[in-house]
Formats: C-alpha cells, sequence, structure tokens
C-alpha cells in the first residue's frame, strides 16, 4: 500500500487528525511547527518547502531534500560520494569519534555533512554543495573540507557558478587542527575561483557558526540568508558567558545580519531557486562582442534601409 | 622581581625542581655562614637539578605546555620584535575607525632586510592585559593585520606573523562589526599576495583567531606553544559537559607541536631554552630571528608566482581521510 493510498484509508475511517495527533507525528504524516504549534499535513508543507503555513517559519532541511528543492529534476550528479572520516586522532570523548562517525552514518544514511555535485538551476549549470545538520551538527572536518574545495576547484575548471547551503556548528572538534586547517583551504580554492571571476553565493540556513561563518560563508559575491537563520561566529551562550549580560533578541540572526550590513538579502526559501537563478543570469558573461553576429551590436542596424 | 612574586608564577610541574634550588641555596647560604666547604655536595645537588629540569621538561603533558604557552612571562610579539629587529616602526589602525591594541603591526628592518611583523599582543601585566584584551582581537585587529599585508605585499616586504592569542574575542560588538568576515577575509587574501609569509606561533594558537593571520608559506612553532581548534577547557565542557576535563581534553585534541608537526600541520619546531622561552627571552628570540632568516632565504629565491602556488598546495594537502570503494 502506498502512502497515498494508506492515507485516504485513513481518512474515511480515523477520527480528526487532530484528536490523535501524537501518533500521526510519529509516523511523519503531520508535522507541528516548533514555532507557532500549528499542525500541518507533512505533505502540503513538503510542497510549501518545509515552511510552515502559519507563521511563515522556515523549519529544518536536510541535503536530499534541499538538492531536490534547487536542482532541476534529473540533472544532479553528485561528486566524491566515496569520501568517508577515518578517525586520525583516535579521538575519544564520552564515545570514540569513530563510533560517532559510524552512527551518524547509519541514522542519516549519509557518509560525512555535506553533498556536493552539479547540476542545473533553471536550465544554469553550476556547482552545489549542500551542509547536513544531521550529521554532527553539519560540522567541518577533513571530509567536508576536501569535499567542499574540490567542488570550489570543479567551479573553476568547468567555468560555472559555486553555491554552498550553509548549516553547521562549524570546526569539528574531534580532528582537531585538521579540522580548522580546513577553514584556509577552503578559503584558497574560493581566491582562485574568485580571481576568474567566476560567482560564489553561500546560503546561511539555520545554524550558521563558528568556523564556517568565519570562512566560506562568509566569502560570497553576495550572501544570501534563510529568514530567522542564527548566523554568527561565537555561540550566543559564550557571548553571554563573556559579557554577562543579556543580549538583544535579533542577536545573530539573519535580520540583524542583514541590518549590519554581512548580508545581501533574506531570501524566503520558496523564492530561493528563481532568486539564484536570477542572480547567476544576471552575472552571466555577456559574449564576447567579436562572438556576435553584427545585428545584435546594434540591433538598430537591422533597419536601416541601404 | 621578589622572591614572592617569582613564586606566584610558577607552574605546578615545576614546584620539586623549585625546592630543590631553594634547599641548594639554603645549603649555601649555611655553609658560607659558618665557614664550611660543601662545593662537592652543592656540585651534586645541582647536577641532580639540571635532570630533574631535563626530566620535567622532556616529559610535559599536552596541559603543561598548554601552561606553559600562557606563562605570564612568556615573550611577547613586543618583546620578540624588540630583540631581533635593527629597527621597527609601529603602525596603527584599520583605517575604518579601530585600532585594536590586541593586534600590533609595523615595518622595521631584520638583519638589514626590510620586514612587516605583526602579531597579537598579550598584556605584561594585569592593566596591561585588560588594555589588550587578553591578546583577543577584534574584527577591527584582523582588518588591520589586512591592511598592513596589504601595504606589505604593494612595497615587496616579507610578512612576518606572530600568533599568541586565547581566541578571538567573542563579545557583542565583535559580532556586529563581523568577527566571522574579517577573519574569513584575511585567509582568502593571504593566499594571494606573492611576498613570502612566515607565521609562527609564539605561545598559544586559539583557533580561527590564530588562524586569521596564519596562512604563510612556513609555518613554525615554538616548541611549548599550542595550537588547537578550541580551548581545551571549552571544548571540555562541550564534549565531556565538564569544563574541569581540559587536561583530557588538551591530550585528546592534539595541541602541541610535535603532534601538529606528525599530522603535517607544521613544518619547523623552534627549539626553546631549557626551561621555557621565558627562562631565557634572548635565547628564544635568537632561535626565532635565525629561523626567520632561513625561511626568508630559501624563500626569495621563488617567484611571486610560485610562493602562491607553493602555498596553495601546502594548504591543499591539509586533511586526513579515506577513500572507500563506491
Amino acid at each position: 500500500m502506498s502512502l497515498f493510498d494508506w492515507f485516504a484509508n485513513r481518512q474515511k475511517s480515523s477520527p480528526a487528525p487532530q484528536a490523535q495527533p501524537e501518533r500521526d507525528i510519529a509516523d511523519g504524516l503531520w508535522t507541528k511547527c516548533e514555532s507557532c504549534g500549528a499542525l500541518t499535513y507533512t505533505k502540503d508543507l513538503q510542497t510549501n518547502l518545509m515552511v510552515c503555513l502559519e507563521c511563515d517559519h522556515h523549519m529544518r532541511v536536510f541535503s536530499d531534500e534541499r538538492i531536490h528543492q534547487l536542482i532541476d529534476d534529473g540533472t544532479w550528479s553528485g561528486l566524491d560520494e566515496d569520501l568517508v572520516a577515518c578517525d586520525p586522532l583516535k579521538f575519544k570523548d564520552r564515545k570514540a569519534y569513530c563510533e560517532r562517525l559510524q552512527d551518524y552514518q547509519e541514522k542519516t544514511g549519509l557518509r560525512d555533512a555535506v553533498q556536493t555535485g552539479t547540476g542545473l538551476i533553471e536550465g544554469l549549470p553550476l556547482a552545489l554543495g549542500v551542509m547536513d545538520f544531521r550529521f554532527m551538527g553539519g560540522s567541518m572536518g577533513s571530509v567536508v573540507g576536501e569535499k567542499l574545495t574540490r567542488l570550489i576547484e570543479k567551479g573553476t575548471q568547468e567555468r560555472c557558478p559555486v553555491i554552498i547551503v550553509c548549516a553547521s556548528g562549524g570546526a569539528r572538534m574531534q580532528e582537531g587542527m585538521l579540522s580548522l586547517m580546513q577553514m584556509a583551504k577552503t578559503s584558497a580554492a574560493l581566491e582562485r575561483h574568485r580571481a576568474h571571476n567566476f560567482l560564489y553565493i553561500p546560503i546561511l540556513t539555520h545554524p550558521t557558526t563558528g568556523g564556517v561563518t568565519a570562512s566560506f560563508a562568509m566569502l560570497g559575491d553576495m550572501i544570501l540568508a534563510e529568514p530567522r537563520a542564527t548566523i554568527g561566529f561565537a555561540g550566543r551562550r559564550v557571548v553571554e558567558q563573556t559579557l554577562r549580560e543579556k543580549l538583544p533578541d535579533d542577536f545573530q540572526t539573519a535580520e540583524y545580519l542583514l541590518d549590519h550590513g554581512f548580508v545581501d538579502a533574506i531570501v524566503p526559501r520558496p523564492q530561493l531557486k528563481a532568486t539564484l537563478a536570477r542572480l547567476i543570469r544576471i552575472h552571466q558573461p555577456l559574449p564576447k562582442v567579436s562572438d556576435m553576429p553584427t545585428s545584435q551590436i546594434n540591433p538598430a542596424a537591422e533597419h536601416v534601409s541601404p | 622581581m621578589n622572591d614572592s612574586k617569582r613564586k606566584l608564577q610558577l607552574l605546578d610541574f615545576e614546584k620539586p625542581l623549585a625546592e630543590l634550588e631553594s634547599r641548594i641555596e639554603q645549603i649555601r647560604t649555611l655553609a658560607e655562614n659558618n665557614d664550611v666547604d660543601v662545593s662537592d655536595q652543592i656540585h651534586q645537588l645541582e647536577a641532580r637539578a639540571t635532570q630533574l629540569r631535563q626530566e620535567i621538561f622532556s616529559s610535559l603533558t599536552p596541559m603543561q605546555e598548554l601552561q606553559l604557552a600562557r606563562h605570564p612571562r612568556r615573550p611577547s610579539t613586543l618583546d620578540y620584535i624588540q630583540a631581533i629587529t635593527d629597527e621597527w616602526m609601529e603602525l596603527h589602525g584599520d583605517r575604518q575607525g579601530t585600532d585594536d591594541p590586541a593586534v600590533v603591526g609595523g615595518v622595521g628592518k631584520l638583519a638589514g632586510q626590510p620586514v612587516l611583523i605583526l602579531g597579537h599582543q598579550k598584556g605584561r601585566d594585569t592593566k596591561d592585559n585588560v588594555a589588550r584584551n587578553f591578546g583577543m582581537a577584534s574584527p577591527g585587529g584582523y582588518r588591520k593585520a589586512l591592511r598592513l599585508m596589504e601595504h606589505a605585499n604593494r612595497f615587496n616586504l616579507p610578512i612576518l606573523t606572530f600568533i599568541d592569542t586565547p581566541a578571538a574575542w567573542a563579545g557583542l560588538e565583535a559580532e556586529q562589526y563581523g568577527q566571522g568576515e574579517a577573519i574569513a577575509r584575511n585567509l582568502r587574501e593571504m593566499f594571494q599576495f606573492d611576498v613570502p609569509i612566515v607565521c609562527t606561533v609564539i605561545g598559544e594558537g586559539g583557533s580561527g583567531g590564530a588562524l586569521g593571520i596564519g596562512v604563510g608559506d612556513r609555518l613554525m612553532m615554538f616548541e611549548h606553544s599550542i595550537y588547537s581548534v578550541a580551548p581545551p577547557e571549552a571544548c571540555a565542557a562541550i564534549l565531556w559537559r565538564d569544563a574541569q576535563k581540559g587536561p583530557k581534553a588538551a591530550d585528546a585534541l592534539k595541541i602541541t607541536a610535535k603532534d601538529l608537526l606528525s599530522l603535517g600541520l607544521m613544518d619547523t619546531i623552534l627549539p626553546e631554552p631549557m626551561g621555557g622561552a621565558h627562562s631565557n627571552p634572548i635565547e628564544a628570540a635568537q632561535t626565532l630571528k635565525q629561523s626567520l632568516l632561513s625561511a626568508l632565504d630559501e624563500l626569495w629565491r621563488l617567484s611571486g608566482q610560485e610562493r602562491r602556488d607553493l602555498r596553495y598546495d601546502k594548504f591543499r594537502r591539509m586533511g586526513i581521510f579515506t577513500q572507500i570503494a563506491a
């Protein structure tokens, strides 16, 4: 029985959905908005790209869904999916890092915290990286750094725009200084991409903090953010502790960064794909004058009678 | 400095050594007062003290290395600049409204060679530390550093950076003025300079705050300095949910010069005088000067483009992962 059939049957026989919300939430049929508490059919919510129909709250979306939302159907081609972390420090806190990795791999079906690949967006080619917050808080270790660097290098080779959807708590502590150096590595690749005047747009989603903010998230030619996303360098609690005073409510939100000049625009998720395509089109290099037929250089010429 | 002040700055693991030394001193005074010859015994005890010192300093735990790296008497950026340059002039300001005292920079000459030197500056005492914000730079500090590095690149001055910070400043204004953006921009721009860049961790290398002036052709660390992705205490609070587990975190994070050399993240370890750089700052400064000069000597043989390409390759290789069969 397909989910749709099951749903249809259920509607015939069962009482009103609100009567048993807990079970249905568990089934994934209904989703409760963590901001306003409204219950929405998950399907309707997905059609609205996981933005609450009642209060516009942007719920988290993970990498597969984000790719589906942004990339034209059937054009996605994943890169470097065979890279995996290998616990170089033999790190163990309350749990061994290698076990932690295995758990997250099983839980998410991902190998690490970013998916990268190429595809089309409204027919325009681009290199896209999507961080996945489910996998160890989207933290950046060697694999995330390497995959993003290769993605940016691919963008440079293919002369196409690079887009990175950021969602990360920062550098992955379990790989120590190897993680910190990924900030420099990704920035180096962006420097080369930029030197060719190719376009790079990071999209800051909830949350984008720490070493990711202090590297590729802030290096965009243009920087877009999702409404109400938390974006900052130091964690809010850290700042509160150092200052011992209450911070403004909107501190480190996308809106706060917009006010202070660090993002170009806040784009609601349903408009994100069209906005990206529009920006890419505006920045596409014009064909060289010598490549154009005469009529295009001076359209008026066509109307001049001999 | 008087005795009580000295003792305050003794680290836990130095105490057996300090006790032995004060006993030697007592015996010497006693012998002098009573006119007894104990030079043999004193000689033996002194040899014992030297041996003990060597034993202690050759088997420090990462947490002890961290204590040495943070030692209040450890030479700072300005101390080294004063000791190694023929002449130097500090330059101020980010040209955007601030002059961050936690970052100092300026132009001068090193063994006759014009250079730009910049680094984090911790305070020499409590008052100075408050003024310097304990060496924790604000966005304006990173922007001042960038402005000076761009200057150096235009005038073909090699860039020497000294890293010594607990972390980038985590305050309301730092966030408001774009701490993340300021560091990120430095990371990117440091890859496009043609001039040689040599970065040396002289004390504490505190995460992104350190890396913000830490992209170079040669990366060097003093023997008892540390470089960490996050302060071990903060890491312990997050991963162990217990800030007291700092020593455990320091161990696990691999923050010592030796560890980072073996991970391929550092090029050179600068040996320190027995007892740490603060026990003989002049000797430490000489080591630094010689290492900087030999690094510059190698780097000047390359073209600007070669340096940039090699700098890229150097950081491009950083990271350890595996590739599995698809």
